[in-house]
């Protein structure tokens, strides 16, 4: 009995520990970063582009990283609504679920989720050449948008089938065709298709690995899509190698800026959930 | 009515191309990178590449072993630190904790799950690369930059632990309670419970979490090219410093034009790494069968 | 009553966040003999069911006030001890469940837990309790095949037999015999009868029929209240509160 007690006494304490270890860290993280970005956060960061000479520490902004991974986000995530949402239909409300090409492009879909985002990067890159593209905001958008497709396929695939069983023999039953079904199921999963949407977009703002050589880097807001687009991750981890505090302290900076519109992004979407599960 | 029926078939075809064409995906990217590999793969045999241990690529010397070595010791660093660490949090949160403090920590668990990896290689570089270099280092080697297998592990770790815990919890929240109750009204502490009951029946959702957590490290980019050092030697020790293949592709991509089968052999890494993925993909949903066969 | 209380409830009152499950619940529960709960869904069956072995417990907001005396040892006292009080108490659950693992390990899971008998003894105790339950010749060639393949009456015994095998005094039942079909019910039904002997049962049913056929005491509960407490017959055939007569006679449900 001592023994039985002992063991629960020691597991307890590990669970605590850990519990606050973990806790901790996450907490450390978030703290680093305001802590060391808020006394160079003002408000040129947000409203100007880069001065000549602003990466050695003279006067300017990040505007162009900020609107540059706007743009690739927004434009990944746009082209990926119009790839995930048909895919997502097609495969819960087209095709029966026992359909073999179904559970064959299910399990496609979770491979290429844990495909690295360099390897999209690295593909993505590779067709560049092939096709004759510049890196570009283009090619950023290309690389992002694959790289959030099997995202927002997996997430959309989720959510569709939560939606109750009945809804499809209810309309079926009324004699609907697939497509007058798959509208009704469209707009029975829309909070489902925002959600998909901010994940997506959140984690098209924050990645590196895909937009490194194919979106290239710019000092201007670009204003076509073939011209080279800054984004802020990237941006952050140029900064964070210079030499010179300054422009170090700039990257913690925009890590902050870049961690507040992420935390915003994952706010709302936790709280749309909530509410739909509610 | 002919329309309806000619619309719902049009659409159905449109939707069913792009469901081809998107699941083709793992196919194109792996053609289109071995393609792009294949010059470096004329010279030298796929053999040759992973197992030799010199990278001088201006003398023609591709060694992947060095990269791929840093790769498995910083991934399996992070598991080791995460897993343990996440395993024990989600079974507080789930099984011990206060409602109170359930609502207050999942939350933001969640909400840290959708940080970006460059957040955490710069928590990495001003936090943790300090700390090994002066405090954890010292007592192990004579000397180190911090940049380290170890720096490396930690913050990959850091960065998987939202991921293993919230999945975990959701799995073992699908566990009925009734299951608990029976061990516990056989005498059976909550401890117990848990080790021999619950565990056991959530094993290939935890499973499935530590596969998802692995791939996530192993293919992680900017996060360990911060703080894992890059230099390209097979480490020997977790004080050593690492150059994981994602590391390799991303520093090197701006001057790979500039030298003979340089571009070549980087895509081969990029390949490299998506069949690696794959395979491990195949054998953990192998596994996973395998077990929940067993489990049911 | 005719024979010594084995479970006595005092003023027990039982609060989940702010509603009042079980109010001022007094009773005592003869020992070995079969003693039905009784009582529309919602009624609080379950709750006080639970509140004999500390399964209220891990309830978030849960406030349990008065005392639950087993062997005249308060279970709800300060030195109580929940694990050996559990022990005490076999649960059958509404549905069978298996723990994941085979059919030995399910029924060896108690006696190891509470002590490390010998490969020998093991043997010895999953074979005695499979044939308590009358398992033993459907299952001897596959006990070490998962548990969870066996038909849902043969769970359920299952059940049975590993809640017997850490040597409890009380049985707890709550609708154990709801997702059976009428033969394994039936099997259940017949095996409760013959375990009398031994152990004190406590059942909650909503079947009035299967109340008549095994318990010797029936108790009524209606929104959290004890209305009525007494042999079974009397209860079934001529009760005293007006309540009790309505639900008998299938007007409130
Ligand atoms: N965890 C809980 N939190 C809040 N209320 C609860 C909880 N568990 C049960 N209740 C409420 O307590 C009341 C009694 O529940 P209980 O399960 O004891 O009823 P019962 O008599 O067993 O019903 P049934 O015949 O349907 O099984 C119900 O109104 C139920 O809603
Ligand atoms: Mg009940």
């Amino acid at each position: 009995m001592r023994r039985r007690k002992l063991e629960e006494w020691i597991a307890k304490a590990l669970m605590l520990f850990s519990t606050a270890f973990v806790g901790i860290c996450l907490f450390l993280i978030i703290g680093t970063v305001v802590v060391k970005g808020l006394p160079y956060l003002d408000w040129d960061m947000v409203t100007k582009i880069p001065d000549g000479g602003y990466y050695f520490g003279r006067s300017g902004g990040m505007l162009n990283a900020i609107i540059g991974s706007l743009y690739v986000a927004g434009g990944a995530t746009v082209l990926g609504m119009c790839i995930s949402i048909p895919v997502a239909l097609y495969l819960n409300v087209y095709l029966k679920k026992s359909n073999a090409f179904a559970r064959f492009a299910k399990l496609a879909f979770d491979v290429l989720f844990g495909v690295p985002s360099i390897v999209y990067g690295a593909f993505a890159f590779s067709l560049m050449v092939y096709l004759g593209v510049r890196a570009s905001l283009l090619g950023g958008i290309i690389a992002v948008t694959l790289l959030v497709i099997p995202i927002m396929v997996r997430t959309l695939d989720e959510v569709i089938t939560n939606v109750p069983k009945d809804l499809k023999e209810a309309t079926l039953a009324m004699g609907a065709t697939r497509w007058e079904m798959a509208k009704v199921y469209l707009l029975q999963i829309k909070t489902g298709i925002l959600t998909a949407v901010l994940l997506a977009f959140g984690r098209g703002v924050g990645d590196v690995a895909a937009v490194m050589f194919t979106a290239g880097f710019s000092d201007n807001i670009p204003v076509s899509l073939h011209e080279p687009a800054a984004t802020l991750p990237l941006a952050i981890f140029f900064q964070l190698g210079s030499p010179i505090p300054e422009v170090q302290g700039r990257a913690y900076a925009s890590a902050l800026i870049l961690t507040v519109c992420i935390l915003i992004i994952v706010s709302v979407s936790t709280i749309l959930t909530n509410k739909k599960r509610k | 009515m002919k329309i309806r029926l000619l619309k719902d078939k049009v659409i159905g075809t449109g939707m069913l191309a792009l469901s081809v064409l998107s699941v083709s995906l793992v196919l194109l990217i792996g053609i289109g990178l071995y393609l792009r590999s294949l010059p470096i793969l004329q010279q030298y045999s796929v053999w040759e590449l992973v197992t030799s241990s010199s990278w001088r690529p201006m003398k023609g010397e591709f060694g992947f072993f060095p990269f791929i070595m840093g790769t498995l010791w910083v991934t399996g660093m992070s598991i080791l630190i995460a897993v343990p660490l996440c395993l024990f949090t989600a079974i507080y949160l789930s099984e011990y904790a206060p409602a109170s403090f359930k609502r207050f920590f999942l939350p933001l668990v969640n909400m840290l799950a959708g940080i970006p990896p460059v957040i955490y290689g710069v928590w990495g570089v001003f936090f943790i690369i300090p700390i090994v270099q002066r405090y954890i280092a010292p007592h192990f080697v004579e000397f180190s930059t911090g940049y380290t297998v170890l720096a490396g592990g930690i913050v990959l770790a850091v960065m998987i632990f939202p991921l293993i815990v919230s999945i975990v919890v959701e799995v073992l929240s699908t566990i009925p309670k009734e299951l608990r109750e029976a061990s516990l009204s056989l005498g059976a502490t909550k401890w117990e419970t848990v080790k021999k009951v619950i565990l056991r029946k959530a094993f290939p959702g935890i499973f499935a979490a530590i596969v998802l957590a692995i791939s996530r490290a192993f293919g992680e980019t900017i996060a360990v090219l911060m703080v894992c050092g890059n230099v390209p030697i097979a480490p020997q020790s977790i004080f050593d410093p690492a150059y994981p293949l994602p590391a390799l592709l991303a520093n090197n991509f701006g001057e790979m034009m500039s030298v003979p089968l340089y571009d070549s052999a980087l895509m081969f890494s990029a390949f490299a790494l998506l069949i690696i993925i794959l395979i491990f993909n195949i054998i953990s949903r192998a596994i996973l069968q395998k077990i929940e066969i067993r489990n049911a | 009553m005719t024979q010594t209380p084995h479970i006595g409830v005092k003023n027990l009152n039982v609060r989940i966040g702010d509603s009042h499950l079980l109010k001022d619940i007094n009773i005592n529960i003869p020992d070995k003999s079969v003693t039905s709960i009784i009582g529309p869904s919602g009624c609080g069956k379950t709750t006080l069911l639970k509140s004999f072995n500390r399964l209220l417990d891990d309830i978030p907001g849960v406030n349990i006030t008065g005392n639950v005396l087993v062997d005249g040892e308060d279970i709800y006292g300060k030195h109580a001890d929940v694990t050996q009080i559990r022990k005490k108490m076999g649960l059958l659950a509404q549905r069978p469940f298996p723990l994941p693992m085979s059919i030995y390990d399910n029924i060896a899971y108690g006696p190891r837990i509470h002590g490390a008998p010998s490969k020998k003894e093991l043997n010895a105790l999953v074979e005695h309790y499979l044939k308590a339950v009358g398992l033993w010749e459907e299952v001897k060639g596959r006990l070490h095949g998962s548990a969870s393949s066996l038909s849902i009456g043969q769970q359920q015994r299952l059940c049975l037999a590993r809640g017997l095998a850490v040597e409890p005094e009380i049985i707890l039942g709550d609708e154990s015999t709801s997702a059976l079909d009428p033969i394994s019910t039936k099997i259940i039904e017949d095996l409760i009868i013959q375990l009398k002997e031994k152990y004190t049962i406590v059942l909650v049913t909503h079947i009035l029929r299967q109340a008549r056929r095994v318990s010797d005491y029936i108790i009524f509960v209606y929104m959290g209240e004890i209305i009525e407490f007494g042999p079974t017959e009397e209860i079934l055939l001529n009760p005293k509160e007006k309540l009790t007569k309505e639900y008998v006679k299938g007007f409130i449900s």
